[in-house]
């Protein structure tokens, strides 16, 4: 019996983490059953170019997490190795959808073919910009923000110049379906890009030993270089990692319009990354991650924004809801909360283990 | 009796997920001794002065200050502090980019503006009059390790406490300040402070304390008078069995395998760290060992060979044919292992797993895309946690909830696993208690007899007597000499390390 209990409270400590998100949401969808039962109806409805598709409140929400969640899986990574985050992610995405529109444009028509040699220019774009971030980082030594700082400061620009200062238009069935829905399938194309890329990062983690390296570098890097590890590379390949997260997501906000705006696109989309990360239970200052925890903390960013539109809020207010709910999640994430909240379990649990 | 004392503590409990570190235990100072606290690895010495100075709260228990009938209540640091109770602790816990003098009276002045210039002259003094070789104006970084510890204790002293506890103050001094120390220990004590002495120094108890407090598993084993416990009888009490003779582990002298069986040679080899190049080779199943005092020049050498600092000349050979090495990964493929001195920070991953952190190396070895699965990993941790005896709750605790000497365990677990050729341990046995000493001790010469090539660093050099078959001596980051056979006594390393040999 005592066995039993014991091997349980290892298996919950593991994922002890995940409990601030996981309460998050909880709390966003008990407030909603609440609020409007008919909130969280999914029904499949036909859209303007004749497909049956899914839609309600919390397909809404999936998909429009998509940029958000694929984002704070590559700043988990650059969080746990750098102690430190990228700020430029929201500017590298847009040089990313710059990219990708240009390659688009410079073609005679929009072909299959365009849009996968889009992606790879813009891929390697904005993997060429994420190491001349992780650079600055791994090997200047200059703290993540200050560093990512130039990127974000300029990304726009940058993104400007690539189309000329237009903001062309790519219209064609084949970018509606990656932004929207592929015909004969009701789930928007974009959370099927998140699970992707969720499962190429489960791969990763599965067959290469990122995650240890990852975690060593973030938690004792001198102890990582005594142990053989290559702490400037690792930390340079979590920056490109994250940019090629930020052309993914580049690519999905790009196809959702049909059209490249650099200055708006995924726009101050980098703190939203950042909370994620934090909501998630993943220390800013590096070290132990949990990748799970970040989605799910976009998921629960987006819930709430979902949320408040639905209330009708208006979307200039909207920023100061988001802070108020925001403030609660971190406290009951800090650690003197969550010191309290164990002293309080721990008084609670001898008396169970008596019995 | 009851009037001199100054501390009582009864019946103390702590507990942590899966481990109960403290049951039960009494203990009680008095004005004007100092007080050994003794015991083995995560026997509660750690735990109980942590509970004593507010980093920890008690489950249950009493804790009464200088005779009062209440209970003081310990919540913080700083209530033990207020309390008049200071604490030099282990690894060193001040700001290493302060000042000295920043150093010594930061958080101790409730007004906001603060006197830096009266503070500076304050500390200058206090620095003259123990004298401490550090300027007050001095960032601590750029202190030696042995005078970043005399600094913590200088705070500790100038806060005029009541009871000072020291825990493991001595690891990292060498002789002549550990000497400066007990004069100092013993100056407060004729004051009437109550000195409480954690240290796995033996001799050392001997030379400066009163009375012996013993704990083990976490529970009080007894209070006695140090005229009445002999030195034997002590371990044995720590160790809770009948010690078995220390001193005839090494079964054979090693036979001198000489320059036959070389395995790894060195010639003129430096580093950034090491700026003196120096000669160096190691036999098949040969432990030899770098001693002197400290900042000698010991651990600055073996980094050399393992590539941990920048290489900036000579060539390194294993088996007759030059090898390259110039990062840790360079060693570690030609069979090299290095245990740092510095366990905290170039040791152990703190926040990850025992089990993660005894597979890291390698892991590392076996390269970026060949990743551990998770019950080969699960294998290997239970393997060796079983082999080294560490005490852990499981193979998922984090490395950091361990105590210090299990944490050792755990980092030579760890270079164990990767099967090494030859194996650099710098100071594996500091801050470690006898029991763990000894049991390392035997490991060295196991592992020797199979083959395997060995470097052992330690500051006591009985320790090293007793493992190795050479001793190469080093002063002023020189080597000096090189000791063996019927030279390799006590008197003779002093000797050389004095400069007195002709």
């Amino acid at each position: 019996m005592s066995d039993i209990k014991k091997k349980g409270s290892i298996q919950w400590s593991k994922y002890a983490q995940l409990i601030v998100p996981a309460v998050a949401i909880l709390l966003i969808i008990v407030f909603n059953l609440i609020r409007d039962p008919s909130f969280f109806s999914v029904e499949i409805t036909q859209n303007n170019d004749g497909n049956n598709v899914l839609s309600g409140n919390l397909v809404s929400i999936f998909n429009g997490a998509s940029e958000l969640a694929v984002l704070a899986m590559g700043m988990t990574l650059v969080t746990a190795a750098c102690g430190g985050q990228d700020i430029s992610v929201g500017a590298l995405a847009a040089i990313a959808g710059s990219v990708f529109v240009k390659v688009l444009k410079s073609g005679a028509s929009i072909s299959i073919g365009t849009i996968i040699l889009g992606f790879i220019a813009c891929c390697a774009v904005a993997v060429i910009f994420g190491t001349f971030n992780g650079t600055l980082v791994s090997v200047f030594r200059i703290q993540p923000m200050i560093a990512t700082l130039v990127l974000y400061t300029c990304g726009r620009s940058v993104a400007y110049w690539i189309n000329g200062g237009a903001t062309p238009t790519v219209s064609s069935p084949l970018i509606t379906a990656l932004g929207g829905f592929i015909p004969g399938i009701p789930v928007p194309t974009p959370i099927l890009i998140v699970i992707v890329v969720a499962v190429l990062f489960s791969l990763l983690f599965r067959f290469t030993s990122l995650g240890i390296y990852t975690q060593s570098v973030g938690i004792n890097q001198r102890a990582a270089r005594l142990n053989g590890i290559n702490t400037v590379f690792i930390k340079l390949l979590t920056f490109m990692i994250l940019g090629a997260c930020c052309a993914v997501a580049g690519v999905i906000a790009v196809s959702r319009l049909s059209l490249i705006n650099h200055e708006t696109l995924l726009l101050e989309i980098e703190m939203d990354a950042i909370l994620a990360v934090a909501i998630g239970g993943n220390a800013l200052s590096g070290g132990k991650f949990r990748l799970s925890g970040s989605i799910i903390g976009a998921y629960a960013i987006q819930a709430l924004t979902t949320t408040l539109y639905a209330m009708k809020v208006p979307s200039t207010d909207i920023k100061a809801y988001k802070a108020v709910v925001i403030i609660l999640i971190v406290v009951i994430g800090s650690p003197v909360v969550k010191q309290k909240l164990s002293a309080l379990w721990q008084k609670l649990s001898p008396g169970k283990a008596v019995a | 009796m009851e009037n001199d004392v100054v501390l009582t503590m009864r019946g103390i409990c702590k507990s942590f997920p899966g481990v109960r570190a403290l049951h039960n235990v009494d203990f009680t100072l008095r004005k004007g001794e100092i007080h050994a606290l003794m015991g083995e690895n995560g026997a509660g010495k750690s735990t109980l002065i942590k509970v004593l100075t507010g980093v920890y709260t008690k489950d249950e228990g009493h804790i009464q200050l200088d005779g009062a009938a209440g209970d003081v209540s310990i919540r913080s640091p700083q209530d033990a502090q207020d309390a008049g109770i200071s604490t030099v602790y282990q690894e060193i816990t001040l700001c290493p980019n302060l000042t000295v003098a920043e150093n010594m009276f930061i958080g101790r002045d409730p007004n906001v503006i603060v006197p830096w210039k009266k503070m500076e002259k304050r500390a200058g003094e206090i620095l003259d009059s123990l004298g401490i070789p550090a300027r007050p104006k001095q960032q601590l970084g750029s202190c030696s390790l042995a005078v970043q510890q005399m600094v913590a204790i200088a705070r500790a002293v100038d806060m005029e406490c009541k009871v000072l506890i020291l825990d493991e103050p001595t690891s990292s001094l060498d002789e002549k300040e550990v000497e400066m120390l007990f004069s100092l220990m013993r100056d407060l004590k004729a004051r009437g402070v109550g000195i409480i002495f954690v240290t796995h120094f033996l001799e050392q108890v001997y030379a400066v304390c009163d009375r012996i407090t013993v704990l083990r598993n976490g529970e009080l084993v007894g209070e006695y008078e140090i005229a009445n416990l002999p030195q034997v009888e002590l371990v044995a009490k720590m160790m809770g069995k009948e010690l078995e003779s220390l001193s005839f582990i090494k079964s054979d002298p090693v036979a001198d395998m000489a320059e036959s069986g070389v395995v790894y040679e060195a010639h003129d080899l430096s580093s950034a760290a090491c700026p003196n190049a120096f000669d160096f080779h190691i036999a098949r199943g040969e432990v030899n060992g770098f001693t002197g005092l400290l900042g000698s020049g010991r651990s600055e050498s073996v980094r050399a060979i393992f590539g941990a600092d920048r290489v900036t000349g000579g060539r390194v050979l294993r088996d007759g044919k030059p090898v390259k090495i110039t990062r840790p990964i360079d060693a570690m493929k030609q069979g090299i292992a290095y245990l740092p001195e510095d366990r905290k920070d170039d040791g152990i991953i703190a926040d990850l797993s025992v089990r993660e952190n005894i597979i890291l190396a390698l892991q590392v070895l076996r390269g970026f895309w060949k990743p551990i699965s998770q019950s080969e990993a699960e294998q290997f941790a239970q393997e060796y946690i079983a082999a080294l005896d560490i005490k852990t709750a499981s193979a998922d605790t984090p490395v950091r909830s361990l105590s210090g000497g299990n944490q050792q365990k755990v980092i030579v677990a760890r270079w164990l696993l990767t099967h090494p050729e030859y194996l650099i341990l710098d100071e594996p046995t500091r801050g470690i208690d006898v029991g763990t000493k000894t049991e390392i001790q035997k490991l060295v010469l196991r592992l020797a007899s199979e083959g395997m090539s060995i470097t052992f660093i330690s500051s006591e050099i009985e320790e090293m007597l007793r493992t190795c078959s050479r001793l190469i001596v080093m002063r002023d980051r020189h080597i000096v000499g090189e000791l063996r056979g019927e030279a390799l006594t006590q008197d003779q390393v002093m000797r050389t390390i004095a400069g007195g040999v002709d």
